[in-house]
């Protein structure tokens, strides 16, 4: 499934969509940076409550397919200005981190 | 491939926001080498968290990345305040940081132990008062 494709399926709100056509696989729930960028594989859909320009930088070092922030977290315009110029995909769902993870379950 | 090629950063130490522009630059060129994207997502961490502890502990320093035939190889040098009780340093959870990094998701002990979980070698050379220097290699045969 691409990242486009769960998107729609989910309705989730657009942050930046880089990449419409990354495969996404595999999934990695976490707010600790350093634990995300030592944990999360290549591809993972990335859920995170967190929203400052780091995130946006561990998502480029860690290959991670997109981030989705839940609770219906959002970026300000310069963080999703350095998400745009990175080529991060950036999803919101208003829901909280454990109904996302449903959401997206059985679906990646 | 028998030259090594070496790329040169200067850290900047003022803002922590800023830390991972050269992670993200030696990214782009290891992928230009075509080199494998395990091999270069394994640098790009280590080199990431060894560029926010340096910015945070040791208000910057330098970065050089060489590449040769069988390895990349990190080596990060700072002028900052040493590092007392490396052991301590290297177990998970421990940490120096102050509120604001772990506000901003950092600080959580897992800096050096990330860098080490991945790499294939790696060397801490601190003194207290003088600065630090870390050394890793990532192999392409490992």
């Amino acid at each position: 499934m691409t990242v486009k494709e769960l998107c729609d399926s989910c309705s989730f709100d657009i942050i930046n969509m880089a990449d419409p056509d990354r495969e996404v696989d595999g999934c990695y729930i976490g707010d600790l940076l350093s634990w995300v960028m030592g944990r999360a594989q290549e591809g993972n859909v990335w859920i995170t409550i967190m929203s400052n320009v780091s995130v946006i930088a561990v998502a480029a070092l860690s290959d991670v397919s997109c981030v989705i922030l839940s609770e219906g977290v959002s970026l300000d315009d310069e963080v999703r200005k350095t998400a745009e110029q990175k080529g991060i995909n950036v999803l919101s769902s208003k829901e909280n981190t454990y109904m996302t993870a449903l959401q997206i379950s059985g679906k990646i | 491939m028998n030259d090594e090629l070496v790329f040169h950063f200067d850290i900047d130490g003022e803002d922590f926001t800023t830390a991972g522009q050269a992670s993200v630059q030696i990214k782009k060129n290891l992928r230009q080498l075509g080199l494998s994207s395990e091999i270069i997502r394994r640098v790009s961490i280590a080199m990431y968290e060894g560029e926010i502890n340096m910015v945070v502990h040791a208000h910057g320093g330098e970065a050089d990345v060489k590449v040769s035939e069988d390895w990349v190889e990190i080596i990060l040098k700072d002028s900052g305040p040493g590092i007392e009780d490396i052991d301590k340093a290297m177990m998970e959870g421990f940490s120096t940081a102050n509120d604001e990094v772990r506000s901003l998701g950092f600080g959580a002990g897992m800096g050096l132990p990330n860098m080490k979980r991945y790499t294939d070698e790696m060397e801490i050379d601190s003194v207290v008062g003088q600065g630090t220097t870390v050394r890793m290699k990532v192999k392409f045969n490992q």
